[in-house]
């Protein structure tokens, strides 16, 4: 894995490289050029209209009907749907846990990745036996880790009780109790997704050029200096990247959650997409799930454009 | 080695495709009938597979084949997989809300006629009760297929060891007496499933029953009167707070899916559970050691009246299953139905401690000394009222189970839980 790992950086590398080379100006679509884009666009372009712009447009007009799914949707509500998802408890539930998730992501798994990344990327013995171990439960499917922690969890017959049973404490029902639920599931999400992020940060830090490190320690720099003033400035766009993929991530975060608590107790541990699936699919109330997607969609899009525009402009 | 494993891999692959030719030629003279369940019970399943086998072989111009879907992928994908070609012929159905919504969308076949016919030849093969839970302004929607009721399970063994005699926990009162007696010796009262939810709206839904009443319960449901905003519903509420202010779920109950609430009890680590009519089976299949509470060591009773109620111990909410036909299933489809929901074959299940069935005649098959208390007080019943989580619709229905678990746990004030219960109900 870490050689494939190494390849890709390498040619990522190499890409910079190419890029860095003058650019060509481009060239008008002459006549030459028809056949192939005839022949090549419309697939493309009918599987992404099909598959993403229509269904985007179908939200968007279900939002405003009250629709169970079946037939047609004619009881037009105008923006009804919205009125009554802001004003629902469980939906104001799920933002603030997605929110929180992000602000974990970014100021506990990155950090951590990060750290853990910069002893992984040196060349010592047994580094890539623990890069694996780091990076396992990532490879490990979302559905499955949540039911593993949910066995962890378990009060009854789960490692916790193992735990607290040796130490002779009464165990925590940790999944049952809505004001520590959440916490339960945010450790799960930062264990499951770090690994991810820590492989980002080390094909990041193997791309730096070791020379720059090497003039910094002539210079007399100290550890803490040379990370924040050589390391850290050259591993922006990677940090940026890290970050942008935490957030996106958060947004999206369901399977993990569903077999851990199905968003409960209480709605405690609802986030947007599970606030989705429980209140529009299962409940068939397609109209006000699709508002619900809506906004969603709107927050993602504001989300991944400002971030883009803003902090990854010269990335 | 990755060569060999490439061919044999290859070899499979290729003889996967000319089987499923070969299955398709030779289905081409037969008639399809697609048939979907969420039927997990292996036991179950092998029953219901040798009646297939012998009807496919009996009719060999008709292939029933079977689908199975997982209980919530099931309600997930129900609404498209309806609507288009591959819906199934004949699937599942909880009757209610849901199968009204259904039928109201043009989906579903209007069975009316074909069980009427012959001056009700067929309709007359079921117990009445469980054709009105089928049918909506007297047309009917699906083929009856079992009926159940929800009671009060106990460990006789705790029980005896506490002091406590069900036979006399008749009221709500002494039945809260019990709890905090069965507390009080160290036990965990009462197994109780928060995590599901639905588990728990059983109470609730008992409670507003046997308060309110049948009348109050259908006006709710029609919108009519003062629906949900009538004071039973707030006192069903009340009493149930003061249920949960017992603490009478084992720890992490809020937590716990239905399987484990089972396999708690099935442990003998609760006195009590609320549950459907093959709690015994059921409690046995979730045991950590695969036995569960023996038999003679579980009793029954029902949910107990509320002084001052309107309700009667006598009325029972449960289930009621069908099977619901879509609009361009082929004959064959009422054809096997009728086969499969016969006395016969309803007896036979009913042997297999399956169902508490539906065909008049089939009772006598129920052998299990539980289930013969269950069927006894079905066929008793003053009043059957469908589970409120099915009846009241999908949405409806959630927001009952979800304002129950808040309710017992203190979370929710009960006039707040009637309250979300009127809005939603508006909103439909």
């Amino acid at each position: 894995m870490t050689t494939a790992l190494q390849n890709w950086a390498s040619s990522a590398r190499r890409k910079i490289k190419e890029n860095a080379r003058p650019i060509r100006r481009e060239e008008p679509i002459g006549p030459a050029r028809w056949p192939v884009l005839v022949l090549f666009m419309p697939p493309a372009l009918l599987l992404f209209t099909i598959f993403v712009i229509l269904p985007i447009g179908e939200a968007a007009w279900y939002s405003v009907f009250n629709w169970n799914g079946y037939g047609r949707p004619e009881e037009f509500v105008g923006l009804r749907n919205f009125e009554v998802l802001f004003r629902n408890n469980a939906f104001r539930q799920a933002l603030q846990n997605t929110g929180l998730i992000m602000l974990v992501s970014i100021i506990i798994q990155v950090p951590l990745a990060l750290w853990l990344a910069m002893l992984l990327a040196r060349k010592i013995p047994g580094v890539v036996g623990f890069r694996l171990i780091f990076f396992l439960p990532y490879v490990l499917a979302d559905v499955a880790a949540g039911l593993i922690w949910r066995f962890v969890y378990d009060g009854d017959f789960g490692l916790f009780a193992a735990i607290f049973g040796f130490f002779g404490m009464e165990t925590p029902y940790v999944l049952a109790d809505r004001n520590v639920a959440i916490y339960a599931v945010l450790a799960v999400v930062v264990w499951k997704y770090f690994g991810f992020h820590m492989m980002l940060f080390i094909a990041g830090l193997q791309a730096i050029d070791k020379h720059l490190l090497e003039a910094a320690d002539i210079d007399g720099a100290s550890g803490w200096q040379k990370f924040r003033y050589v390391t850290l400035p050259l591993l922006g766009p990677t940090v940026r990247l890290s970050i942008f993929f935490a957030v996106i991530g958060s947004l999206q975060l369901f399977d993990v959650v569903m077999p851990l608590t199905g968003g409960g107790p209480s709605n405690s541990t609802e986030t947007l997409v599970t606030f989705l699936y429980s209140y529009g699919v299962m409940r068939m109330q397609v109209g006000f799930g699709s508002a619900a997607g809506v906004v969603l969609f709107v927050i993602c899009v504001v989300l991944a454009f400002t971030y883009k525009r803003v902090l990854m402009r010269n990335d | 080695m990755r060569r060999t494993m490439y061919r044999t891999a290859l070899l499979s692959g290729a003889s996967a495709i000319i089987a499923s030719l070969a299955a398709t030629g030779a289905a081409q003279a037969q008639t399809e009938v697609r048939w979907m369940h969420i039927e997990t019970d292996p036991g179950y399943l092998e029953v219901w597979e040798d009646m297939v086998e012998e009807y496919n072989a009996a009719n060999p111009d008709v292939n029933v084949t079977m689908q199975f879907l997982e209980n919530e992928a099931f309600k997930a994908r129900l609404p498209t997989l309806l609507q288009s070609d591959a819906a199934p012929h004949l699937f599942y159905s909880w009757g209610g809300g849901v199968l009204r919504a259904q039928a109201e969308t043009g989906v579903l076949m209007n069975l009316t006629e074909e069980m009427m016919a012959n001056d009700g030849e067929w309709s007359d093969s079921y117990i009445p009760a469980s054709l009105n839970g089928v049918s909506f302004d007297d047309e009917i929607w699906a083929v009856p297929y079992r009926m159940g009721t929800v009671s009060f399970f106990y460990n006789k063994e705790i029980f005896e060891d506490v002091g406590i005699n069900a036979d006399e926990l008749t009221d709500w009162e002494s039945f809260l007496g019990a709890v905090e007696d069965i507390k009080e010796a160290g036990y965990v009262p009462i197994a109780g499933g928060g995590g599901d939810r639905w588990p728990i709206h059983f109470y609730w839904s008992y409670l507003a029953m046997r308060i309110g009443g049948q009348e109050v319960v259908d006006n709710a449901k029609t919108g009519e009167g003062e629906g949900f905003m009538h004071d039973a519903f707030v006192e069903a509420g009340q009493e149930l707070a003061r249920l949960g202010a017992l603490e009478p779920f084992q720890p992490g109950y809020l937590a716990a899916t239905w399987p484990q609430t089972l396999g708690l009890f099935g442990d003998g680590g609760a006195a009590m559970i609320l549950g459907f009519e093959n709690t015994e089976q059921n409690q046995r299949n979730n045991a950590a050691d695969g036995e569960g509470l023996a038999s003679d060591n579980l009793g029954r009773f029902p949910f107990p009246e509320v002084e001052g109620g309107v309700g009667q111990v006598t009325d029972t909410l449960g289930g009621l299953n069908g099977w619901a036909v879509t609009h361009n299933a082929p004959p064959e489809t009422l054809d096997f139905l009728r086969h499969f929901t016969s006395v016969e074959r309803q007896r036979e299940m009913a042997q297999a401690e399956m169902i508490i069935p539906v065909a008049v005649g089939a009772e006598d098959g129920v052998e299990d000394p539980l289930l013969q208390e269950s069927a006894r007080q079905l066929s008793e019943s003053t009043w059957h009222q469908n589970y409120f989580d099915q009846d009241f619709g999908p949405a409806l229905g959630r927001v009952i189970n979800d304002v129950s678990v808040e309710i017992v746990s203190g979370n929710m004030e009960p006039d707040q839980a009637v309250q979300m219960l009127a809005d939603e109900a508006m909103l439909q």
